[in-house]
């Protein structure tokens, strides 16, 4: 059969790869397809993705300024055909501001993720495959930062560092990193002693290389998987933070912090602080659905076909 | 010999993403009181047979048979209800590992005993004492030790007793034993047939032994069907072994290495196309 | 008598267990050497001590005349190589069959990897048409092909072998066996091999020891093994009961 009557499927599914390339996508094509077949995990997958076309659209489509309203003419407006979401307090646009929030949003999401998990995935890889005093003290130190509540802890290393976004992300990743190394500490336990990471110590590989290179691709779905729920827990504390007025600053369109603002006027102007919580709501939900679509997709124990 | 089981034209296939996968494809047997081995490698549909027979395939699984009888009982129309009372009371599986079929916490005495009120009504310190007089009756010499115990607390071969005595114990009459011997070392192995022949000759039962091993059943049973990609490709009494037609069968007797038989290079099995047909 | 294994007196202990007590043999160059005994015999766990998976708590390993300390170097995996019982479990789920081979090469600096690789999968009978597939899209005796290519891929003179096929339907066990055969000859390699089977271990080595709750038993030569000339009870049950059950009553 020459390659030019095969169809794509065909070349993606193919049992014999001719190629490392090939033997990749295939390897991505099956984990899609099982990850296609949950409507649920697509219904997520799209909010995220609207979530990320919004924040790089921010400027054209959101209709006003987020941070410049007019305080004579619609203060506090409900929602109709000018306002869809209608005005706050400063006569600012609700939807302009929920628009350019999800910047916001975003940065913090990723920041989080990006140092918190590699940090957690270290340590618990690194602790679960030495074993011995390195791993008591890895894991005492990890016990301590998990005996506290997540936003107490997070508050404290705010008021430490200052109010403000940049900090509220890092006292965000601070407290969050180890539940992550847990899971990797436990992943690594139950392959550590398989034949497989046996016969990479037989090649004579270095303890690094055998964590970096086999220990750890093995812990990095389950994580993804654990990082996406989390996600939504990372919004509402940052959230948290920025309606205890110690994250994001104003006029700072942040989704908490908005919520904040609406507080005075919960009773008679509900949309105010409404319109930011359905948009978290819905963000965390579109988190937790793709966390679970991609823990039935990624799952190593479904790793055939 | 009367006829206890019957089987006719039985499939078992597993719809999959990628197209059915037919396990089992019209294969047909009987059954009397008697041992009947069934032999094959892995993939050959010996298991699924079993289950099928047992009620434990997986629900998505699509079975269908010209007749599928136990003593007169169409097992493929019976209602649910009939199954479950059928199986445990009137047939019994034992599967390969004990570690897997024994719950983990309850004592192992306590489950010989849940088994049997399940199935008769009998009081507690009846059922007490006859599930005592069962685990002796697997050579357990220490049986009122054994019966405290809880599953991991026991060896392989102790929990293997222990399995056979929990399925023997309602006094079924027809006995599937998948494997029942492959995790466990040689000695003991050759004990635990030992003790299942001998129930098995004692209380009349009719027994189907699902192995990969020819030899091993070829042994111990009466008659031995060898299965290929899901068909019967020869039935033959055991004693007859030796003079089996089919290539697979000889191909998979010969290919074993044996002591004081110095074959270099083992022949190996030729698979032919047309065998899986 | 050139001693390509040695070991003296060898003592593990998982923690308060003693899996070996004080076993001791002599492997020749180019020699075959069989270990048989039951689970629990401490068959395996030799194998495991020679390759430094094992605590060892006491004895002395000696490989090619040098003397083994606790840790092993990059260099004594190029002599010694071993092959997994599991082949489902001994190749990592997540790496193709090119990056599995590729892995000791780079580990070990080599610098013409295409040519071996490709020699490697020849050599074991799988062609290059396996070369980028996943553990999971091969059979158990392909999976056992890759472990042993892997194993020869740093030409190592010792190849351990923990039950290679215990795992293998009969046929395949017999074409896994046959390749064995093939690259002890071809390479003249040294083997150690474990079994349970009394059949494949008389078929593959010159020479056995029994073993049995981490002592020796006994040790034999095929041939006496095939004569039947054994002096132990123990051996002798193994034997019966390698020839399949017999109706007593």
């Amino acid at each position: 059969m020459s390659l030019a009557t095969m169809t794509r499927r065909d070349w993606l599914l193919s049992e014999r790869p001719q190629s490392r390339m090939q033997a990749r996508l295939g390897r991505t094509y099956v984990t899609w397809r099982r990850f296609s077949v949950n409507r649920l995990a697509l219904a997520g997958l799209a909010i995220i993705l609207a979530l990320l076309v919004v924040a790089a659209l921010a400027d054209v489509i959101s209709p006003y300024s987020p941070v410049i309203g007019d305080l004579r003419g619609s203060r506090l407006l409900p929602p109709g055909p000018e306002h869809w979401l209608g005005t706050d307090g400063q006569g600012r646009d609700i939807l302009s501001r929920l628009i350019h929030g999800s910047r916001l949003t975003l940065f913090v999401v990723v920041l989080v993720a990006i140092i918190a998990a590699p940090v957690g995935l270290l340590v618990g890889t690194v602790a679960g495959y030495a074993g011995g005093w390195t791993d008591a003290i890895l894991m005492r130190m990890t016990d301590i930062f998990l005996a506290f509540p997540k936003l107490i802890l997070a508050l404290a290393f705010v008021a430490a560092l200052g109010p403000g976004i940049e900090n509220a992300v890092l006292a965000i990743a601070i407290t969050s990193w180890p539940p992550y190394a847990r899971i990797a500490r436990a992943e690594t336990m139950t392959v550590r002693n398989s034949d497989y990471i046996a016969a990479v110590r037989l090649m004579g590989a270095s303890p690094l290389r055998i964590v970096i290179l086999h220990i750890m691709p093995l812990c990095i779905s389950s994580l993804i998987v654990r990082v996406t729920l989390d996600m939504a827990g990372i919004i509402l504390t940052a959230a948290g933070l920025g309606f205890l007025g110690l994250g994001a600053q104003p006029p700072l369109p942040e989704w908490g912090a908005m919520i904040a603002d609406g507080r005075r006027f919960i009773l008679d102007q509900w949309w105010v602080a409404a319109a930011p919580g359905f948009a978290i709501l819905i963000v965390s939900l579109g988190f937790n659905l793709l966390g679970d679509g991609l823990r039935d997709a990624l799952d190593p124990r479904g790793g055939g076909q | 010999m009367s006829t206890m089981l019957e089987v006719e034209d039985l499939s078992v296939s597993f719809p999959t993403r990628t197209g059915m996968i037919e396990a089992v494809r019209g294969i047909s047997f009987s059954l009397g009181r008697e041992r009947l081995g069934i032999v094959g490698e892995s993939g050959s549909g010996k298991s699924q047979t079993g289950r099928a027979i047992m009620g434990l395939t997986p629900p998505n699984a699509l079975i269908s048979a010209d007749r599928l009888e136990f003593d007169g009982i169409d097992l493929l129309n019976a209602p649910p209800q009939l199954r479950r009372d059928l199986r445990g009371n009137r047939i019994a599986m034992i599967l390969q590992d004990p570690k897997y079929s024994l719950n983990p916490v309850m004592s192992i005495g306590r489950q010989i005993v849940e088994t049997l009120r399940t199935h008769e009504d009998v009081g507690k310190a009846e059922a007490r004492d006859r599930a005592l007089a069962m685990l002796e009756a697997v050579q357990i010499r220490d049986s009122r030790r054994v019966y405290d115990l809880y599953p991991h607390e026991v060896s392989g071969g102790m929990g293997q007793r222990a399995m056979i005595a929990m399925m023997l114990i309602a006094g079924p009459e027809l006995l599937i034993a998948d494997e029942p011997t492959s995790a466990l070392d040689v000695t003991v192995q050759l004990d635990i047939l030992g003790i299942l022949d001998r129930l098995v000759r004692e209380r009349g039962m009719g027994l189907i032994f699902i192995s990969h091993d020819l030899r091993l059943v070829s042994s111990f049973c009466d008659r031995v069907i060898v299965m290929y990609a899901g068909r019967i490709v020869e039935e033959l009494p055991a004693t007859e072994l030796a003079n089996a037609e089919h290539p697979y069968t000889r191909g998979l007797l010969n290919c074993m290495p044996e002591i004081g038989v110095g074959r270099h290079p083992l022949p190996v099995l030729d698979r032919r196309p047309e065998w899986a047909l | 008598m050139n001693s390509a294994l040695s070991i003296d007196r060898l003592e593990v202990a998982y923690d308060h267990f003693r899996a070996l007590k004080g076993v001791s043999l002599e492997v020749a160059a180019g020699e075959s050497f069989g270990l048989v005994g039951e689970s629990g015999s401490g068959k395996s766990t030799l194998l495991r001590a020679v390759a430094g998976l094992a605590p060892v708590i006491g004895g002395q390993i000696t490989v090619n005349g040098e003397k083994l300390g606790n840790r092993r170097d990059k260099a004594f995996y190029r002599q010694v190589q071993m092959v997994f019982q599991d082949p489902y479990g001994s190749l990592h789920p997540r790496q193709t069959v090119d990056r599995l081979l590729l892995e000791p090469l780079v580990i070990h600096g080599f610098k013409d990897i295409e040519p071996r690789i490709i020699r490697a999968l020849d050599e074991v009978g799988l062609g290059s048409g396996f070369r980028f597939r996943y553990s999971h899209q091969l059979s158990g005796g392909q999976r056992q092909r890759v472990a042993i290519a892997r194993a020869l891929i740093l030409e190592p003179s010792i190849l351990l072998l923990d039950e290679p096929t215990s795992a293998l339907d009969a046929s395949v066990q017999a074409e896994v066996l046959n390749l064995l055969e093939q690259v002890r000859r071809d390479h003249r390699l040294t083997f150690v091999m474990v079994s349970h089977d009394l059949a494949v271990i008389t078929h593959m080595c010159d020479r056995l020891m029994v073993m049995q709750d981490g002592e020796e038993v006994e040790r034999l030569s095929a041939p006496d093994l095939s004569a039947r000339r054994v002096t132990k009870d123990y051996t002798r049950n193994l034997l019966v009961a390698s020839e399949g059950f017999r109706r007593t009553a």
